[in-house]
């Protein structure tokens, strides 16, 4: 390599043309693969269509109904309302169990254990974890026996499974993982110096995690906030299965479009949820550089 | 009308003229030709030919696939969708990657103006004459029409002409393809749980059961339960309630989100083990069910009965199809393979998990007289019914819920459905599904 450099037959190629030909594969794939798809999805969300069968003909009803219904209303409220109550939970969760992981542990191979534990649940696939609340949230399930038994209760509360409580549940139950690894990763990256700096300078532990620690793990709570939202907002697996499918969100409607083969709706609500999310995403990548939480 | 009673010459005409089967049958060789098994003629060719069967869980079952490769002279593969949806989307849009498929009723509705599948002419299919006429006719053995409320057999049996474009109500030489199985369906219920007899489909919508009750989680088959339960309540008047006005569906989605706001539906159910889960944990005390769905309630040691309500079941049946792009011995091939489906062996297979065979006829021979006593006749068991798998599903001297074949394929109240408004319905059920 070194004597190619020096050898004067080599070819420079101007650095701007090496910048372009590096990101080209890149941006092909990019174009093939997710462009031109959208494009396509674009253009099928105004075209008639009945029976499995699109038609090239315009039909602009469905954009005035995914535009203007009630029922995009009730998805959205839906929706969101699931994303903030469940951020609501998970994000001073996440941040609570990450601070005492990363500063009230001494020892590093517990704190390695438990955060091994935290993943535990995960290493089972989706569908046994979901099945496994019924026993647990059922009407004759692990809580209802116990409340029976203890006397709370007279007859089993069935509001516990099939429901929004059983979404928001298993919703947390998934996210707050996330938001922890990525608020322990910031504070992971927090050099321990400027936590004894603030001690000797006689700052309370209260006024560590406030002026110090949670200034610095901001970024790191945006990016478990972006894996929240995405996870709820793209969510059709659990809400459908926790909610006996009786609770309609923006991404079940969606499904039940697909179902029923009736792809305009199916993908104008996509490109408008499309729009959704990603608006959210950027106003929340204004709380935190992706590039330097990356670096390391 | 059955194929004798069509003119010869219109019976030889084979939608592809050049096929070598049509050409045998068609000509004087037709009788010598069909008295030797096919296999023997064409067995050097065709043992290089693998058919594709599409199908779903229910129906590419392992033990069958092993039989006809057993039986025919070809490799049979049996793929299966790991949805309806996916189903649909491959044969719509990858017909060559399939030979032969089988589907619901309610699917037939996308195949209009397609040219995916392929007309079967009736003389191609070896037991159109023994099939039932509640399929070749839509009639009951009796001879009085079946009901045509939602997608009845006789609605997507026929092909209009050998285009295959729009389907007839009146027969015609060409089959959308061969039926296969079918089946009553009703409210499944737990006796244990519930303490009076359950005799109508009211019940499903009744508040004593409030918090109790499921749907099955969509239009073809939920509304249709719903639309059962709200004609036997007086609560709706339909014309057709398998087909639906804008009105009417107005009305049914209306009532039922009343009832939904009220907490009546426990859960909706989407496939076979949701709707067993919700049984056997107590969960739901009634809801409408598969007859295999309550085989394996029972087979918990949870009592869990299948009666027909007084105002008819819920039908639905499988229609087996191949695809337009079949050619040669292929083709021939394929035919085969659909004629195997219902010479008996796959019938009487399918009819041990509790669905019925279009060809009775040649079930018969493959099941004992207690099988089929129990499971056509009504008959009580003489001694315990096994499973297809070998397990012992009932004891000796009880009978199926509901009695013989026509007791309960004969009082048809409804079949499982896709309206002509199912745009505007799926749209109204989203509604419902978000209150």
């Amino acid at each position: 390599m070194l004597s190619s450099q020096t050898s004067p037959s080599r070819v420079t190629i101007p650095p701007k043309l090496a910048s372009v030909l590096q990101v080209t594969p890149m941006a092909l794939v990019f174009l093939a693969l997710v462009i031109v798809p959208l494009g396509l999805i674009f253009v099928v969300s105004f075209l008639d269509y009945n029976f499995a069968q699109v038609f090239p003909e315009l039909y602009l009803e469905t954009w005035v109904d995914v535009l203007t219904s009630d029922l995009t209303l009730a998805l959205y409220l839906k929706t969101f309302k699931f994303l903030i109550i469940v951020w609501a939970i998970t994000a001073p969760l996440g941040f609570a169990i990450a601070y005492f992981l990363a500063f009230h542990l001494r020892s590093n191979w517990l704190r390695t254990l438990l955060v091994t534990a935290i993943a535990i649940p995960f290493w089972t696939s989706g569908p046994i974890r979901m099945v496994s609340w019924v026993p647990l949230l059922g009407r004759e399930g692990v809580v209802n026996q116990a409340l029976l038994g203890a006397g709370v209760i007279d007859e089993p509360l069935g509001w516990l499974m099939y429901s929004e409580f059983a979404v928001l549940v298993a919703y947390v139950q998934m996210l707050t993982m996330p938001m922890i690894a990525t608020a322990l990763n910031s504070m992971a990256k927090i050099p321990p110096s400027v936590i004894q700096a603030a001690q000797d300078a006689g700052a309370s532990e209260w006024q560590i995690v406030r002026d110090i620690i949670f200034p610095l793990v901001r970024p790191g709570l945006a990016i478990g906030t972006i894996i929240v939202t995405t996870a709820i907002m793209g969510d059709v697996v659990m809400v459908k299965f926790m909610g006996g499918s009786q609770v309609n969100t923006v991404g079940m409607s969606i499904i039940t479009d697909l179902n029923a083969f009736m792809y305009p709706p199916a993908a104008a609500k996509s490109i408008l949820l499309l729009v959704v999310v990603l608006s959210i995403v950027v106003s929340l990548l204004r709380f935190a550089d992706i590039r330097k939480e990356l670096r390391n | 009308m059955t194929k004798s009673d069509l003119p010869a010459a219109k019976r030889a005409k084979s939608p592809r003229g050049l096929s070598r089967r049509g050409l045998l049958k068609s000509g004087a060789a037709a009788a010598a030709a069909s008295a030797f098994p096919a296999p023997m003629l064409w067995a050097q060719n065709i043992k290089d030919v693998t058919i594709t069967h599409l199908g779903q869980s229910y129906s590419t079952i392992p033990e069958i696939e092993a039989k006809a490769n057993e039986d025919l002279g070809f490799t049979v593969d049996m793929q299966t969708a790991p949805d309806p949806t996916t189903h649909v989307n491959r044969l719509l849009t990858q017909p060559k990657s399939v030979h032969v498929t089988d589907m619901p009723n309610t699917n037939l509705k996308y195949f209009t103006g397609r040219g995916v599948l392929m007309p079967v002419n009736v003389s191609e299919y070896k037991y159109w004459d023994q099939t039932l006429t509640l399929f070749t006719q839509g009639t009951y053995p009796d001879g009085t029409e079946a009901s045509k409320q939602g997608m009845a057999p006789i609605k997507a049996q026929y092909w209009a002409d050998e285009n295959a474009q729009e389907y007839s109500l009146t027969p015609t030489d060409y089959l959308v393809g061969v039926p296969l199985y079918y089946n009553a369906d009703t409210l499944g219920i737990r006796p244990d749980l519930i303490g009076r007899p359950i005799e109508s489909w009211a019940e499903l919508l009744n508040p004593e059961f409030s918090g109790r009750v499921a749907l099955q989680d969509g239009v073809s088959i939920g509304v249709a339960d719903a639309a059962m339960a709200l004609e036997a309540m007086g609560e709706i008047t339909y014309g057709d309630k398998g087909n639906m006005t804008r009105e009417e569906i107005d009305k049914t989605i209306d009532v039922l989100t009343a009832l939904k706001r009220e907490g009546h539906f426990r859960s909706f159910w989407t496939n076979f083990d949701q709707s067993v889960q919700l049984m056997a944990s107590g969960e739901v005390l009634l809801q409408s069910m598969w007859s295999p769905a309550v085989t394996e309630v029972r087979t918990r040691g949870i009592d869990c009965t299948y009666k027909g309500m007084k105002e008819g079941y819920r039908g639905w049946y499988i229609m087996m199809s191949a695809m337009n792009h079949l050619e040669g011995l292929e083709r021939d091939c394929a035919i085969e393979y659909m004629n195997w489906m219902n010479s008996g062996w796959a019938g009487a297979f399918i009819s041990r998990q509790g669905f019925y065979n279009s060809v009775p006829e040649n079930v018969k021979p493959f099941m004992t007289e207690n099988e089929w006593g129990y499971w056509y006749e009504g008959q009580p068991a003489t001694e315990d019914i096994l499973n297809p798998y070998g397990k012992v599903m009932e004891k000796a001297g009880v009978s199926r819920d509901g009695g013989s074949i026509w007791e309960r394929m004969g009082n048809i109240g409804i079949w499982n459905t896709v309206m002509d408004e199912d745009r505007y319905l799926v749209r109204r059920w989203q509604d419902f599904i978000a209150a």
